[in-house]
């Protein structure tokens, strides 16, 4: 493998990580409310996390590209206050990864936290665990596995991710090029199938070892809680 | 007094109301399946809100909807052992002891763990154990709780003859030995006039 084909894997992992990391909180937040909660709109809700998951990812790179580019409301905003921009970089190719990776994530979380046997918590209540305690160390540990499998499974979806980063942030070297992007690029390219080769396998293998292990901790929760 | 209650509550279509005054020692709520026992039991613990009424144990109240009155779940010190024994499955049976484990406490971790016979069992993971140690635990990490009483949903009620009597004859003890007040739901006879001091009928 050439240099520039290790800096892609980098940079592939680093979007993945800080997709995922990022999407992490707000997927459990959203998990939490899906299955817990009962509010009017929860079904609207539900359809709107997993909008991007049936919608074409080119649209939704466009989407993203209206709320996030630099005349976006969100774009305007966040650059204003923490001067985060998200055009052209890789930072924008986060976003479109954790974006679709989000409807993945709060699905596996969803199951796991409803699988939660709910009469524990309320033992843990009469023991005299506060709420908050009750939440950290019952509901929190018991939903684990599956938050973790999602996790995983959210990664390998941020590491394929191709339509709405392309269409967000374009295709840089270096900045927005991922393993994805850098397939596309060098099929362009007379001469380049043997570095498609080495990038798809590089993809293969990690796409399965994240389905792998996202599976193994779908088992270990005892249920057939599948997020596949 | 040990229990005094006198509650209503509507649960959907049925409509759950007694009142009663108990000496000191064990109480049991006696009747069918369906009459609002567990309902009662959970509205002494604190875990569902009467419409109206009053519960004090013990001479302090802990329930008053005329005063206004209403102690939050955690404080009311209530050693609430389940049916189902609601051990917490990702917990060796030493953490699920030490989980509500207050200092002050009638009886030591070592003295609790003595008195159920559990002490081979503190490394095991609940999964592992069979209903009558399920049960001793549960009725361990109650009492570590330093409750102030003891509410007992059909402890019995899913374990063998055998596991029955190993159980039975903790709680016998529990009720003379510790002088707790317990709050026992059963709709087995038998059980019920071996163990009580007073019988509610719902």
């Amino acid at each position: 493998m050439t240099a520039e084909e290790w800096e892609i894997v980098r940079l592939s992992l680093k979007v993945g990580a800080v997709a995922v990391a990022a999407c992490l909180p707000v997927a459990f937040a959203l998990a939490w409310a899906l299955a817990r909660g009962r509010f009017p709109g929860k079904v609207l809700l539900d359809a709107l996390i997993h909008l991007p998951l049936v919608l074409p990812p080119v649209v939704t790179g466009w989407l993203l590209l209206l709320a996030f580019g630099p005349q976006g409301p969100a774009g305007a905003w966040l650059d204003g206050t923490l001067g985060l921009t998200f055009m052209f970089r890789w930072t924008g190719a986060a976003l479109a990864a954790a974006v679709m990776a989000l409807p993945l994530m709060v699905r596996a979380m969803r199951l796991s936290i409803e699988a939660v046997d709910q009469r524990l918590e309320v033992a843990a209540m009469t023991l005299g665990a506060s709420r908050w305690r009750t939440f950290r160390t019952i509901t929190v540990p018991l939903a684990l596995p599956g938050v973790i499998a999602g996790t995983v499974l959210g990664f390998a979806r941020s590491l394929g991710e191709f339509g709405a980063t392309i269409t967000f942030v374009s295709n840089i070297p270096g900045e927005t090029q991922t393993l994805p992007l850098a397939i596309y690029s060098a099929l362009q390219i007379p001469g380049g199938e043997s570095a498609v080769t080495r990038l798809a396998m590089i993809s293969v293998l990690l796409s399965l070892a994240a389905l792998v292990i996202s599976e193994v901790l779908a088992r270990r929760m005892g249920r057939s809680a599948h997020v596949l | 007094m040990s229990f005094e209650v006198t509650v209503s509550r509507k649960l959907g279509d049925t409509h759950i109301a007694c009142s009663f005054a108990a000496p000191p020692g064990l109480t049991a709520l006696f009747g069918p399946s369906g009459a609002g026992k567990t309902s009662i039991l959970n509205m002494v613990s604190g875990l569902l809100r009467p419409n109206q009424g009053r519960i004090a144990v013990g001479g302090e109240v802990l329930f008053d909807s005329a005063a206004g009155m209403d102690m939050p779940v955690q404080q009311r010190r209530s050693g609430y052992v389940f049916q189902d024994a609601r051990l917490f499955p990702h917990l060796r049976v030493r953490a699920n002891l030490a989980y509500g484990a207050r200092h002050g406490g009638v009886m030591s971790q070592a003295e609790v763990v003595d008195f159920l016979g559990i002490a081979h069992l503190l490394h095991r993971w609940p999964r592992t154990l069979s209903g009558g140690e399920a049960q001793r635990v549960a009725i361990g990490r109650a009492l570590l709780s330093n409750p102030r009483f003891l509410l007992m949903d059909e402890p019995l009620a899913s374990l063998d003859r055998a596991r029955r009597e190993e159980v039975m004859r903790v709680i016998e003890r529990l009720r003379d030995e510790m002088r707790l007040p317990i709050l026992y739901v059963s709709h087995d006879r038998a059980e019920v006039e071996r163990l009580a001091a007073t019988i509610v009928e719902i």
